[in-house]
């Protein structure tokens, strides 16, 4: 029944989602172990660096995300090892050299396209018990202020969101501010199918988009 | 589609169908199980204002009223509603006759149509297109009819006939009118339309919802809903009308075995229940849970001032009962249990023996003579912190003539005079109930399970015959009063 569709690479899908003030982190996209060098250099260490590509879906499944690399000579290893695993069918690939973001919480938030209702805007906890506690809400474009303020209030487990092992509330203005970007987003191109925003990691109260993947009519 | 809008736009059909000037039932029959036979009845049996003909293929008299052999025989002009009860194949000749002489609205019972495979559904396509034709707003198929209290007007092949009153009632299933109307049924509470909206070929729930928002007689609107055909267009059409009135909404096929169970039933489309509760929510709906839940919220809605606020105080006469509605209030997100103000706690000082509890709930621990528990309930409804109050314990002393009055000590002993006096204190506090209420805009919602069991017993009595909630629980209370204080939010925030 549906259209066919494709899915943007990581980079690109920041990059789209940045100009509706869904805040990343500091990112280089390079093409071989030298530049990562050099990138890992500019961002300060530690860095992430992930295989990046229009193809790439599943990045933790196929061993394409490495976490924590404190050294030069880390990320030079990583970016060739990534580089090695790229498929033909991931299309031009790339590595991927970010900040490292520090957060004991995760959020996901989206947008899907409902066939009933149409485009919403999602909200839910993120990490390994998302989906058995499925805590999430929705609501359909576009949103209003409001409506994103109480989307986030319908969560059920707010305790998350207040101070947490040590680290300050999540900043609500903040998360509203994506949400209604996302709305935006999604609103101004007929074109996009889904939005997914996972992990959402809140470091120091401050949601960070640390991955994205924009899902867009082929 | 236009066509359709067109006909929508003219609330002179909706008119037709809630308050016809005249009805014709159609497809009349002599046996007293018969759907012909039924509708008739429910009609004549009460007292609608308008003129009523019965067309029976063999004529004849029924129930004391001479039949039409026609439609053809009906006075042009006479009749603006249809009640159809023939087999579907006879429907288009008689709609064709029904236009001819003037009606506007059509409530076809008959089944057949799109929940009969194929078949029905290509017969179900014409029937819309036939009314859209001759300009007959269709009502149905499928369905078991529908009320209007405040006309008189009972065109349903079920019970009950409830009471006129302000809450408009629409199902995609025609039980669940017949529970909502069952429960209202001695609350005291009344409805103004109920309609089982059967197929919804033409008209579905957001047509009735639009309708009862721009009604005068419809303040609140109930629905039951299984499934959506076009779930956006859905809510835009309900947000627009709880911008007017509250609407309560009760959702069928929430699991996938019920989505099940509701696509054999009304052949609709089941939905992610995590966004249609976010629907709900942004459209300003009041959700409920079950059919209780459902009648409690239209009931609260019917009557009682939204809360200014989420500031609930607890009034009870004795202490377990505040307790667990103390619990109920502290895990609601809607509502807050406010400190007792120091005001509140120096006029119920002066008032009150030392024992009683000096926070909220504010228990008087059975410390109350003649007139102390309708002066603390005015210090706090009075009290401009205070945006709802929760009153407990009404009635126990009426429960305690009743146990007296059946005894084998009655009338002796002095129980003949204390009977009558816990029976007066009791209808004073509903009285004062009522008028507080009134008085300060402000909802006070009672709670005791001697409303469900004894429903004689004078004080919740009292209240049901002011046209007042009683509540059989606090719980149920509670649940009623978020709805009202989320949807007085809805509207603040959103300006309305």
């Amino acid at each position: 029944m549906r259209a066919p569709t494709r899915f943007l690479s990581e980079f690109e899908s920041k990059r789209r989602l940045a100009s509706y003030g869904i805040q990343s982190v500091s990112e280089r996209l390079v093409f071989s172990a030298s530049e990562a060098e050099e990138a890992g250099r500019e961002l300060g260490f530690p860095v992430v660096a992930k295989l990046c590509g229009e193809g790439i879906a599943h990045k933790t499944e196929r061993g394409l995300v490495r976490l924590g690399l404190a050294t030069p000579e880390m990320v030079r290893v990583a970016a060739e090892e990534l580089l090695a695993k790229a498929r033909p069918e991931d299309g031009e690939t790339g590595v991927l050299l970010g900040e490292m973001v520090f957060g004991t919480r995760e959020l996901i938030a989206g947008v899907v396209d409902d066939p009933q209702f149409g485009k919403c805007v999602m909200i839910g906890f993120g990490g390994i018990f998302a989906e058995v506690l499925a805590d999430v809400s929705f609501r359909l474009l576009p949103l209003t202020r409001q409506d994103a303020i109480e989307m986030i209030d319908d969560l059920e487990t707010q305790a998350v969101l207040e101070d947490f092992r040590g680290e300050p509330p999540v900043n609500r203005e903040k998360l509203v501010d994506i949400l209604l970007g996302l709305s935006s987003f999604a609103e101004a191109d007929e074109s996009i199918v889904s939005v997914d925003v996972n992990p959402l990691i809140v470091s120091q109260g401050i949601p960070i988009a640390v991955d994205a993947l924009l899902e867009v009519r082929a | 589609m236009n066509k359709t809008a067109a006909i929508l736009a003219s609330s002179e059909r909706f008119n037709a169908l809630f308050s016809p000037e005249g009805i014709a039932v159609i497809g009349v029959n002599s046996h007293p199980a018969k759907f012909g036979f039924v509708a008739a009845h429910n009609i004549l049996r009460h007292d609608y204002c308008g003129r009523v003909f019965l067309v029976k293929r063999d004529s004849g008299e029924l129930l004391g009223e001479k039949c039409l052999e026609s439609v053809d025989d009906i006075p042009d002009g006479a009749v603006d509603l249809a009640f159809i009860c023939t087999p579907a194949a006879a429907n288009p000749d008689i709609l064709r006759s029904c236009a001819a002489k003037g009606v506007k609205a059509a409530f076809v019972v008959s089944a057949g149509y799109g929940e009969a495979g194929p078949e029905g559904r290509e017969a179900q396509a014409e029937l819309v297109k036939l009314c859209e034709e001759l300009g007959i707003l269709l009502a149905g198929p499928n369905g078991q009819g529908l009320v209007s209290p405040p006309v008189g007007l009972c065109a349903q092949i079920v019970a009950p006939m409830p009471l006129p009153g302000n809450i408009g009632v629409v199902s995609q299933s025609g039980n669940l009118v017949s529970s909502f109307m069952n429960l209202v049924e001695g609350t005291g509470i009344g409805i103004s339309r109920g309609i089982s909206a059967g197929n919804c070929a033409a008209l579905g729930v957001a047509d009735y919802l639009e309708y009862f928002a721009q009604d005068p007689e419809t303040a609140v609107s109930l629905a039951y809903l299984e499934g959506l055909p076009d779930g956006r267009t859905f809510f835009d059409r309900a947000k627009k009308a709880s911008r007017v009135q509250p609407l309560v909404l009760l959702k069928g096929g929430v699991t996938s075995g019920g989505a099940k169970a509701a696509a054999s039933h009304t052949g609709s489309l089941a939905s992610n229940d995590r966004i249609f509760h976010g629907m709900c929510r942004q459209a300003g709906i009041s959700r409920v849970a079950d059919v209780e839940e459902a009648v409690d919220t239209a009931s609260a809605f019917s009557v009682l001032p939204l809360p200014r606020g989420r500031n609930v105080f607890v009034l009870t006469t004795a202490g377990g009962w505040g307790v667990l509605t103390a619990d109920r209030i502290s895990r609601s997100r809607d509502l807050s249990l406010m400190d007792i103000p120091p005001d509140i706690m120096a006029g119920f000082d002066a008032k009150l023996p030392s024992r009683w509890s000096r926070s909220n709930p504010a228990d008087l621990a059975g410390g109350e003579t003649r007139d102390t528990l309708p002066e603390c309930l005015e210090l706090v409804v009075a009290h401009p912190d205070v945006h709802a109050v929760v009153l407990l314990g009404l009635g126990i002393q009426s429960n305690q003539a009743h146990l007296a009055r059946e005894g084998k000590f009655y009338p002796d002993n002095g129980l003949e005079r204390i009977c009558k006096y816990h029976e007066r204190q009791d209808m004073r506090y509903a009285d004062a109930v009522v008028d507080l209420m009134s008085e300060y805009d402000k909802p006070v919602l009672v709670a005791t399970e001697l409303a469900a069991v004894q429903p004689d017993n004078p004080g919740p009595a009292r209240l049901r015959a002011c046209g007042v909630p009683c509540f059989s629980t606090s719980h149920r209370a509670v649940t009623a009063l978020e709805h009202l204080a989320r949807y007085a939010k809805y509207r603040e925030t959103r300006g309305i």
